[in-house]
């Protein structure tokens, strides 16, 4: 569905320091410096699968996804989406994708988010009664009925990212790019949205290529992930596989009915977190069993949880560690 | 492969004629959210009626040139007229797009992001011919036996020559936004086109009162199509004949600018950077 070759962006970006003399010497002499954004970076992606694109800020993430989606030329490199070449943005390529950025939208701001969707219908020249069925079918899956009459500008930014989904969904596309969609929203709003692009991709089998700051929506969502640093491709592959190489350990979490002996905790592994009544331990995935039984039998144990360690921690050792300009690897 | 082209030019205007009524509809409904804005807009084009006073006044001790105190009138209050009616913000609002990457949502839709701004424009065009009515009476007024009521043919070319300066504004306004994916400043360039738009259009001295050098020059320069050639059709400043020669020129300058914006949309594609996101 999506194939990548080589994939280069360079940008020319114009420096210059704070001040006033910089500014005046900027007029007559311009310092302008070149920023790979993306390099080398190539990678397929099957129908139906949702990716999860990692990396830290300014790794090149959001500039490859707009690649994808044809907003930006490549320096180099070639990207197929379906039959087509992006950056052509012929009408049957933009009716197959959609690419949602939580940080842009598309609503008319003055205008109620229906307005919208009657521009899009008709933009994409869209059947009334299929588009007022698809339109009834995401208004009612992310419960925005009494919302879609309000203007824009009055809408929370939660209210406006779910009527930005179903603007960016109207047409049904079949690839969906998404840039940080939960940018912003509180942590119920995240898991909703995040349940709605997984139904979504169930039920139409698109295509899945996600962003997002919050590894809850990358870890909930995405099986298979590439990480991207500084331009590079450093990662692709399954996501529970890198978590295992990267801490191949188990988090055991435990709540006490009373305060544990001194001592009696660290006996069973590493501490990580602690508090009287509540304690998290990281323990070697093959010792879990042992862990468990054992702090079964001396502990005060009234909960007890096995986890995988957060994802946030993994990436950031696993970026920590890995060099700028590091080969691409592949699980 | 012409044929090709040919079914998908075909394919393509089809579909814009079908998603054009929704665009008007939707850039009218947002126009009403912006009605005081329009308004203060509509009271901000006091120049015309300054320089009518001015030049009424230069006048009242005897006509200069062609122009007696009436013709000042007819001409400045027929200058307002199509300004408001011509007006136009598509400069400000794509410099704005392209720097801010607000232009990626349009790209994303399959239709060009100029249709759609176009529909935004024109859809201001009836709200202002409501607000501006009360000036036609005046026009009346002042030059009732000029004005083309009886002539269908005059009529013709003088509603001609207001759309057609309506869209060569559009697509100055198209080229110089566009400059944005090149240039930081290509606002600044819109105030050296409106500085020399000033006067070589007629906006500020009809074009005949000026140096003939002048006014010879400016009929080889798009400004004068943009606000004089349609003011002095629509008071009877241009004889027919005259007039028709003009809309052709007119029709020119409007083919050259079209292809200039296209061919310079599809070069600022490949530098838009959609920064911001």
């Amino acid at each position: 569905m999506i194939r990548a070759r080589n994939l280069c962006k360079t940008y020319r970006v114009h420096r210059r320091p704070p001040g006033l003399v910089a500014a005046l010497r900027s007029v007559v002499r311009r310092r302008y410096e070149e920023v790979r954004a993306v390099v080398d970076v190539s990678f397929d992606i099957a129908p139906g699968e949702r990716v999860g694109f990692l990396g830290p800020n300014g790794a090149g993430k959001t500039t490859a996804l707009k690649i994808l989606s044809g907003l930006l030329y490549p320096t180099s490199g070639s990207v197929t989406v379906g039959d087509f070449v992006p950056q052509e943005r012929r009408n049957e390529f933009l009716h197959m994708i959609t690419l949602v950025m939580g940080q842009k939208q598309q609503l008319l701001w003055d205008l109620p988010p229906a307005e919208t969707f009657a521009m899009n219908r008709a933009l994409f020249d869209l059947p009334r009664r299929e588009a007022d069925a698809t339109q009834k079918e995401l208004v009612d899956l992310l419960e925005i009925g009494p919302l879609i009459g309000k203007p824009t500008r009055q809408l929370s930014l939660g209210e406006r990212m779910k009527c930005e989904l179903v603007a960016a969904l109207l047409h049904r596309p079949r690839v969906l790019f998404l840039d940080e969609p939960t940018i912003g929203l509180d942590v119920s709003m995240q898991a909703r949205v995040r349940d709605f692009i997984r139904r979504y991709n169930e039920s139409t089998g698109a295509s899945v290529l996600l962003t997002s700051h919050y590894m809850e929506d990358v870890a909930a969502l995405c099986p298979r992930v590439i990480v991207i640093d500084k331009g590079h491709l450093i990662y692709d592959g399954d996501l529970r596989t890198l978590a295992r190489r990267i801490r191949p350990e188990k988090r055991i979490t435990m709540h006490f009915s009373s305060v544990p002996a001194p001592g009696e905790l660290d006996r069973l592994g590493n501490c990580v977190a602690r508090s009287d009544l509540q304690a998290t331990l990281a323990v070697p995935a093959a010792q879990v069993t042992e862990a468990v039984r054992a702090a079964l039998g001396r502990l005060p144990i009234s909960d007890i949880s096995v986890e995988d360690p957060p994802l946030e921690e993994i990436m950031q050792e696993f970026l920590g560690g890995q060099p700028a300009n590091g080969g691409a690897k592949s699980a | 492969m012409s044929r090709r082209f040919g079914g998908e030019g075909l394919r393509a205007a089809r579909h814009v004629l079908r998603a054009y009524p929704a665009l008007l509809r939707v850039g009218f409904a947002d126009m009403f959210a912006y009605r005081a804005e329009l308004v203060i807009w509509l009271l901000t084009m006091n120049m015309p009626l300054v320089m009518m006073a001015l030049w009424t006044a230069v006048a009242a001790t005897g006509p200069v040139g062609r122009f007696g105190q009436r013709e000042f009138v007819a001409y400045y209050l027929g200058m307002l007229l199509v300004r408001i009616l011509t007006g136009s913000w598509l400069v400000w609002e794509l410099t704005m797009e392209i720097r801010h990457g607000t232009l990626a949502p349009r790209l994303l839709r399959p239709i060009h992001p100029l249709w759609a701004h176009s529909a935004m424009q024109l859809a201001a065009v009836p709200l202002r011919a409501v607000l501006v009515s009360p000036l036609l009476l005046i026009l009346y007024w002042a030059a009732g036996e000029r004005l083309p009521l009886h002539e269908p043919e005059r009529m013709a070319i003088a509603v001609a020559a207001i759309a057609g300066a309506w869209l060569l504004l559009f697509l100055i306004m198209a080229i110089i936004g566009t400059l944005a994916a090149f240039v930081e400043s290509a606002l600044s360039i819109f105030d050296v086109w409106l500085g020399a738009q000033a006067v070589l259009s007629g906006y500020l001295v009809p074009l005949e009162l000026l140096p003939p050098w002048v006014s010879h020059a400016a009929r080889y320069m798009p400004f004068r199509y943009i606000l004089g050639f349609p003011v002095e059709t629509l008071i009877g400043l241009e004889s027919t004949t005259s007039a028709l020669h003009e809309l052709g020129v007119q029709a020119l300058f409007i083919a050259g600018s079209l292809v200039a914006t296209l061919a310079l949309w599809r070069a600022a594609l490949r530098r838009f950077a959609a920064f911001g996101g």
